[in-house]
């Protein structure tokens, strides 16, 4: 996908080069024929109006070409394919701090393997930064409050830059990683020396700590929705609006519960802002999202929409 | 008025500079010509400490260590060289100078519509710098010039809401110089000069005027809530209080970015008033280049949220930004072409002020077309946040204002002193000037391509080279713009006395003294020909200060 | 100087109001005239600002606006709605009197203003007040604990989302009330001008111009009140 960035760096570099030529050229080219010598008066031109339009329209023209070769690009780059492995990051002043859902756990490294899609999960736990692979020509500004995403597919394995792109504070330029891009054996054999499980093991365990299953029942009883096969579906609001259940959905049901209601249920879920921390927010999101396991892959904030899925279940009336 | 006894040339003819003695007509006068020269030495004041920090910066990214300052210093450093060079320098500079000074002449008016508002607004400038100085005196403010919450709001040790008040301040002094100019453009135009024959100067301070007007409110509001917030820990932009940053990003941005216009339109009015003159002819397609000033006055208050691409905005408002982008790039393309052809079949001479002209077409057309990359979506994920924007505005901001302010600057000196600059000196800066920037920004170009980040203090080592590259244009840079500070002074005691019109130029302000009476004008013109008579001005005279004919 | 008297194109004597830098009367009331309505419009801008902010947090979090709009007093709001209304009125008198010479509605219009404009101050002052004592400046001390959504009797109102409510309150109707004292500042001035007998039906620009800021003081208020009392009331 890199490739495709430069395919259009390189179409921009040879058209923009070849205007600046031509306007050098013409310029040089005046001065020194219309250089002015004794007697020879300057020819008084008014304009010609064919010629604005002519040199309004053609750059124009080659302008919606470079925006849409430019937009195209950028859907790519926004949207991560289905099945990408993802990697939750949590960015803080001034570290990087990433943990994979199978678990590995890494502070400004990112071992991948080549060839796989990667899908990067991203919060800051106090100032906006940004995920910056330049190899990669990626970059994503991650901000406190809600998620970000970025994805890409390295093809070469390698060492690259990780580098935090917005300024955060003193050691905003310290702020600096790697990318680490294996072969697919020698990933596993990283993968394998030492994890704690997998991410949404983690956070089951997180779950029963909190008490979430007090409401959160796996059958239609509980005081909350059932959050089996949840993520990614469409949810209906109890006051008309509806929303898809993403990681930004979940993320913001944990510490504003009050500010999305769904359908048929009481405002009754308390907030965990300031109880919990990043990291066990992510393992949180991972876990619901396991609970939709059927469904591997599914849409992410920046992606498509899901099928409308059937109305969320209606609660029983409590007392 | 002239003094009876004008024709014994060892008596001084009585004009705005010497009608007067002693600071109080100075700091209390009304005369637009006073405060565009008050204006002058704060704003070369302000440009030499901005330039003073970025050559801090250059010194330190000499190497890949963060070793000659430490890293809050450096983020001190950038911060307030931003600040003080956007707020301070540049969008004052044409308009609160050469504006000032000009705009009334030009349209046969014996001052702006509100004199005492314009030295109101001199002194909001001065009262916003000496806060500014203040600030960074005692601690300074590290936020970056954007001042992005919540690092400003929640992170920050520094003094964010002084240099915000400042700023504030500061704001008014543009919005009352705009507000002048427009009422004084709509309602003092001198007989017979009606809109189709205003200089294309005046067209692009009108324009400039109405962004500031609409612009300059919207960051004054913005920096209102920033230090609301930050002093009372506020949760309009905190997202764990509800608020999103994001929204800051929006109003920061709607005001910011048209404000790169506000630095370049003026400039590009310089341009025009230089190329006209030293080309002998009207500017080609006078009502397009008009015209484009107001549309990219109009389009620029559209196109704020392409500083967003990777922020966080949904994918669909990029699309409609990205392509509101383009739209904007035309007016200025249009213009770009109309005053190459203008030259066609023109009669060129090559003062220092056309060097500049020159420099401005190369270098303002380089950085423009840089802005065709980034608005391009795809590539500007890769280069956003990089040295590549960095260059970028460099391009037009220095290669473009700055070279329009210079080139003005000498064009108009003998207007406005009396005196004729050194021409061998000033084309000697000129080169100096150009060569020396190509050699500090166009290096900054491949830094951002290959990955450096901006707001780095310390690199990885393979960078080395480029900087080293930029740092050596940078001090060469400098020089350049020692240069003319030197020289100008010098001229206004030892310079020759100018005629009114040294370049045959058109113009109404060509047509009175140099320098000018207080009041512009012996007898208000009557305007019965239309802009840019080369054809009935025809030549320009031999320079005195270059007797060879050039 | 050119102190030769300025003739104007229809022949009237130099006004002594007239600058020097203007040819005639005229130019001079046009552009005083022009100028003030460009100001008008950087105010809009700036007011816009705030309005921008309120509009998507008002979206975003109604039902906790509504909370919290429910604790202004509606009945000395639509009083001050009132007052600024007959404000502007006794404002459109004025600039009639001085057009018309008539000197004592003049200046017990410019007075009557005046004191419409305290009026409105006073009760924006017992209004902070009571805020004040509820704790509901935004800041250390704020508390907005355990007040219902209207409507929905059975949820609270989040705490922080309110304290946004009342941070733009404050600061909108703050700056409004910045701008009234503003205001006043200048109608003092005007109704001074006027016991001096300064304004005649040839010069009365500053009283027109002083009005047309006190309108759009008035208009901004017209805006603030539905927008900040009036969010989801139910009789």
């Amino acid at each position: 996908m890199a490739g495709n960035v430069d395919a259009l760096y390189i179409f921009l570099l040879i058209v923009t080069g070849l205007v600046t030529l031509l306007i050098f050229v013409c310029l040089l080219f005046f001065a020194a024929r219309f250089r002015h010598r004794p007697g020879v008066e300057a020819e008084q031109i008014e304009g010609s109006t064919p010629l604005e339009l002519t040199w309004s329209i053609i750059p124009m023209g080659v302008f919606i070409v470079i925006f849409l070769w430019g937009a195209v690009v950028y859907f790519q780059e926004r949207t991560p394919p289905r099945d990408a492995t993802e990697v939750y990051v949590v960015a803080k002043q001034w570290m990087w701090k990433l943990e994979h859902a199978e678990g590995q756990r890494e502070i400004n490294e990112l071992h991948v393997p080549v060839g796989r899609d990667v899908k990067m999960i991203m919060t800051s736990q106090d100032a906006i930064h940004s995920f910056y692979v330049p190899a990669f020509r990626i970059k994503q500004d991650v901000l406190p409050g809600r998620y970000t995403v970025a994805w890409f597919r390295a093809t070469k394995p390698g060492t690259y830059h990780l580098f935090c792109a917005e300024y955060c504070g003193t050691l905003h330029s310290g702020m600096i990683g790697s990318v680490v891009v294996m072969e697919p054996a020698q990933y596993e054999a990283w993968m394998n020396g030492g994890s704690t499980g997998p991410l949404s093991a983690t956070g089951e365990k997180v779950f029963a700590e909190l008490g979430c299953g007090t409401c959160h029942r796996s059958d239609e009883t509980g005081r909350g929705p059932n959050l089996q096969g949840l993520f990614g579906k469409t949810v209906q609001l109890e006051d008309g609006r509806t929303v898809t259940a993403d990681e930004n959905y979940i993320r913001e049901s944990i510490l504003d519960p009050g500010a999305k209601i769904v359908k048929g249920f009481k405002p009754v879920m308390p907030t965990f802002q300031g109880i919990i921390s990043e990291e066990q927010l992510n393992a949180l999101v991972a876990y619901v999202k396991s609970l939709s396991a059927a469904k591997p892959g599914n849409a992410v904030a920046a992606g498509s929409t899901p099928p409308p899925a059937k109305a969320s279940p209606q609660g029983s009336q409590v007392q | 008025m002239s003094m009876a006894s004008a024709s014994i040339q060892m008596v001084e003819r009585e004009n705005y500079l010497n009608k007067h003695y002693g600071v109080g007509s100075w700091l209390f006068t009304t005369d637009h010509k006073r405060i565009a020269l008050l204006y002058l030495i704060s704003i070369t004041f302000f440009f030499f400490i901005g330039g003073f920090f970025a050559l801090l910066i250059r010194l330190e990214l000499l190497t890949p260590a963060g070793d000659l300052v430490q890293a809050d210093t450096y983020n001190k450093l950038f911060t307030m060289h931003g600040m003080v060079m956007i707020f301070f320098f540049l969008i004052p500079s044409i308009p609160a100078v050469l504006g000032n000074f000009l705009v009334p002449m030009m349209i046969g008016a014996k001052d702006l519509a509100f004199p005492r508002i314009n030295l109101l607004s001199w002194y909001l400038y001065i009262i916003g710098g000496v806060m500014m100085l203040h600030c960074m005196l005692t601690g300074g403010v590290d936020t970056g010039w954007t001042f992005y919450v919540p690092f400003s709001t929640a992170f920050s040790n520094t003094k964010v809401v002084e240099a915000g008040l400042a700023i504030f301040v500061t704001g008014f002094s543009s919005i009352l110089t705009g507000l002048n100019f427009v009422v004084t453009i709509h309602r003092m135009r001198a007989p017979g000069m009606t809109w189709s024959r205003l200089p294309l100067f005046i067209w692009a301070h009108y324009a400039t005027s109405i962004i500031q007007l609409l612009g300059t409110p919207v960051i004054a509001i913005t920096i209102v809530l920033v230090a609301a917030e930050r002093a009372l820990h506020l949760g309009i932009f905190d997202p764990k209080l509800g608020g999103d940053p994001l929204l800051f990003q929006h109003l920061f941005w709607f005001y910011s970015h048209p404000a790169v216009y506000i630095m370049i339109l003026p400039a590009m009015g310089v341009e025009s008033e230089i190329i006209a003159c030293y080309s002998r002819k009207r500017i080609f397609g006078y009502s397009f280049v008009a015209f484009s000033s107001i549309a990219i006055a109009v389009f620029g208050f559209l196109v704020w949220a392409h500083h967003m691409f990777v922020a966080g905005i949904s994918v669909y408002s990029a699309l409609v930004f990205s392509l509101l982008s383009y739209l904007v790039a035309i007016p200025s393309a249009v213009k770009v072409f109309n005053w190459t052809a203008t030259m066609y079949k023109g009669s060129i001479h090559y003062d220092a002020p056309m060097l500049y002209a020159f420099g401005f077409i190369g270098l303002f057309t380089m950085g423009g077309l840089t802005g065709l990359f980034l608005a391009a979506l795809g590539i500007d994920v890769h280069v956003t946040d990089t040295y590549f924007v960095i260059a970028h505005f460099h391009y037009i901001m220095v290669g473009g204002a700055v070279m329009g302010y210079l080139g003005g600057m000498h064009f108009w000196w003998p207007k406005i002193s009396g005196r004729l600059y050194p021409e061998g000196w000033a084309k000697l800066a000129a080169l100096i000037v150009f060569i020396g920037f190509n050699l500090t920004f166009f290096p900054q170009f491949i830094l951002g391509y290959v990955g450096m980040p901006r707001r780095y203090y310390q690199y990885p080592p393979e960078f080395q080279v480029l900087n080293v590259l930029s740092t050596a244009g940078a001090t060469i840079l400098g020089v350049g713009y020692l240069l003319p500070m030197v020289y100008f002074l010098w001229s206004m005691r030892y310079g020759k006395p100018a005629p009114d019109n040294p370049w045959n130029a058109a113009g109404l302000e060509w047509r009175t003294a140099s320098p000018p009476p207080t009041f512009n004008f012996d007898e208000e013109p009557v305007v019965t020909w239309e802009a840019y008579n080369y054809d009935e001005l025809k030549s320009m005279p031999v320079n005195e200060e270059a007797p060879v004919d050039r | 100087m050119t102190d030769s008297p300025v003739v104007a194109v229809h022949g009237e004597v130099e006004n002594p109001a007239l600058l020097h830098h203007f040819a005639e009367p005229q130019q001079q009331r046009d552009a005083a005239s022009l100028g003030m309505w460009v100001f008008l419009g950087t105010e809009i801008m700036f007011f816009g600002g705030l309005f921008c902010a309120y509009l998507i947090y008002r979206r975003w979090y109604f039902g906790d606006w509504g909370a919290a709009s429910k604790t202004l007093d509606v009945t000395l709001g639509a009083t001050n709605t009132a007052v600024l209304i007959c404000s502007s009125l006794t404002v459109v008198l004025a600039v009639w009197a001085a057009k018309t010479a008539r000197r004592k509605l003049l200046i017990g219009s410019l007075l009557l203003t005046l004191v419409l404009g305290f009026v409105f101050l006073g009760i924006k002052g017992i209004e902070y007040k009571e805020k004040f004592e509820n704790h509901h400046v935004p800041g250390p001390s704020f508390q907005f604990n355990n007040v219902k959504i209207p409507g929905h009797p059975d949820q609270y109102a989040n705490p922080s989302h309110a304290e946004i409510y009342f941070a733009l309150y404050f600061i909108m109707t703050g700056l409004h009330a910045l701008h009234m004292i503003i205001g006043i500042g200048i109608f003092i001035w005007l109704t001074t001008k006027a016991w001096e007998g300064r304004f005649t039906p040839d010069y009365n620009t500053p009283v027109e111009i002083g009005g047309l800021y006190w309108h759009f003081v008035d208009i901004i208020w017209i805006y603030l009140f539905p927008l900040l009392y009036l969010i989801d009331r139910h009789p």
